[in-house]
């Protein structure tokens, strides 16, 4: 199963890194997100209860690395799409010996594209001002809650696209992703959502993720428990639905 | 046939290649709707800051789902101008007696009358969400003309990829470069508000600040003469700059032909 994951993560790296066409939007998302949301809202952190003490940038940045990271295993999901319909990914299926492998191949790649976008944004966040008020083991669990938030995206695209084989498919990966990232505290802390935004905010896994993140940022331990309580469970709920999804793509 | 009635056919045929997609149709529909909801209501907080310029973020944001509008529906166009290249259809329509001017026209218009739909769904959308409209009935066909505008000058540009790549996937690679432009203007905050120096500096310096300037106005203000010139200003020159450059790469696409 290793030998099959490494072959295809390696497949997924070269394409991804030696093909502009995929390199750029994969990074500009974030990017354009971190530049534009932290850049111009800088003086959201002005509002009374707004207590984030690294800063509107650093409060931005614990949102844009999850929601890359989700993003991130959606773009993988229509990269399976592409190759089902290309007729790669059956020719992929008769030649692998443990399938299992492909997905986890699929996971891997995306972890590290992920992780290679996450520096270049993080970077950019540091040359604009950005303060980090986490420890390097702070920072490292928020690098391992990132790669679990991208093995759940990429675990649930994989399982759509494995079903459905098809890059029609492509708004059924996104659109449930998009609505739980975007249904979050974004832009201000949850205490400041008003309304109906604040109670779906306050039962949405991420959240958690997001809150878990920015306080690992923040250089606290404040919810990191809670999202990591969370996340794990749903990964591996996640990789359920992407191996009976494998093997409903076996079943043709 | 007259240019006017060729401009008329090829906007028609546009128009329905677009709706015959409703993928497409609805992701321009329902994403700038979704964003002008989960925004407004995730940063309702931020009309309380001391000099917001509107009484809910809402009414703030009400223009910008005609901006994604408009920049979703343009780029569909020139990629199916991308589309026309790769099949051979231009070249096919090249040796009928179309003019040049009227295939260019008219897939903008085919792209302005869709456009146009959109608008309307997105303003009751508005309206729907709690949004109050200053300028009055008066005022929507002046928003509608400033965003029709903003598409036009999208189109032009797109159309001038289309042209010079002949390649549909090569129209869909510019538009993270618009989305850009979009992210680094005064889309979420108003200029002066914005504590950030250099992107206060980017956002002044990028046209599209004006265009969101422009049909903000009609929104949170009535009617800013001020604002208003400045929205149609910039977007009539960049329609005359993007056509004229499209316009010679129509001319060097059709020599090759």
């Amino acid at each position: 199963m290793i030998d099959v994951a490494l072959a295809i993560s390696f497949r997924g790296m070269k394409k991804s890194f030696t093909n502009l066409a995929f390199v750029l939007p994969a990074l500009m998302f974030p990017v354009i997100f971190f530049v534009g949301f932290a850049g111009a809202l800088a003086g959201v952190d002005q509002l009374p209860g707004f207590d984030y003490a690294p800063g509107y940038e650093t409060f931005q940045f614990g949102f844009v690395m999850l929601q890359s990271a989700a993003m991130a295993g959606v773009f993988t999901g229509f990269g399976i799409a592409q190759d089902f319909e290309r007729g790669f990914a059956r020719r992929l299926m008769i030649a692998a010996p443990r399938r299992s492998g492909i997905v986890l191949g699929y996971a891997i790649t995306t972890m590290v594209r992920w992780f290679f976008n996450t520096v270049v944004v993080f970077v950019i966040g540091l040359l604009i001002g950005m303060e980090i008020l986490g420890n390097p083991l702070q920072l490292f669990t928020l690098v391992i809650l990132g790669l679990l938030v991208s093995l759940i995206g990429t675990l649930w695209a994989a399982g759509v696209a494995l079903r459905l084989r098809s890059t029609q498919a492509g708004p059924i990966m996104q659109f449930p992703i998009f609505l739980l990232i975007f249904l979050a505290p974004v832009f201000v802390p949850i205490d400041l959502l008003t309304g109906w935004i604040h109670t779906v905010a306050s039962i949405n896994p991420f959240t958690a993720f997001i809150e878990g993140a920015r306080s690992l940022l923040a250089g606290s331990t404040e919810e990191v428990a809670v999202a990591f309580g969370i996340a794990i469970p749903l990964a591996a709920l996640a990789g359920v639905w992407a191996l009976t999804g494998l093997r409903s793509a076996e079943r043709g | 046939m007259s240019a006017a009635a060729q401009i008329a056919y090829l906007g028609r045929r546009a128009f329905m290649r677009s709706i015959r997609q409703p993928g497409q149709m609805a992701f321009a529909l329902i994403f700038p709707l979704f964003f002008l909801f989960v925004v407004a209501s995730g940063l309702n907080s931020a009309a309380s800051l001391p000099g917001f310029p509107a009484d809910s973020y809402v009414d703030f944001m009400f223009a910008i789902p005609f901006v994604h509008g408009a920049l979703f529906t343009a780029l569909n166009s020139a990629i199916e101008l991308g589309r026309d290249i790769d099949t051979g259809f231009l070249n096919r329509l090249a040796l009928t007696p179309a003019r040049g001017i009227a295939i260019m026209l008219g897939n903008l218009a085919g792209g302005v009358a869709l456009v146009l739909i959109q608008y309307c769904i997105y303003f009751v959308g508005g309206l729907l969400m709690g949004a109050h409209f200053d300028a009055g009935w008066l005022g929507v066909p002046v928003m509608f003309a400033l965003a029709a505008l903003g598409a036009v000058a999208i189109g032009s540009a797109g159309m001038t990829f289309a042209l010079r790549s002949g390649s549909p996937e090569a129209v869909q690679g510019i538009f993270p470069l618009f989305f850009v432009a979009l992210f680094l203007s005064s889309m979420n905050m108003p200029r002066d508000l914005m504590e950030n120096d250099w992107f206060r500096w980017i956002a002044t310096a990028n046209p599209v600040s004006y265009l969101i300037e422009g049909l903000r106005s009609l929104v949170i203000v009535g009617w800013d003469a001020e604002a208003l010139a400045i929205g149609f200003g910039i977007a009539l020159a960049a329609i005359a700059v993007a056509l004229s450059i499209s316009a010679r790469a129509f001319r060097a696409r059709m020599t090759r032909t």
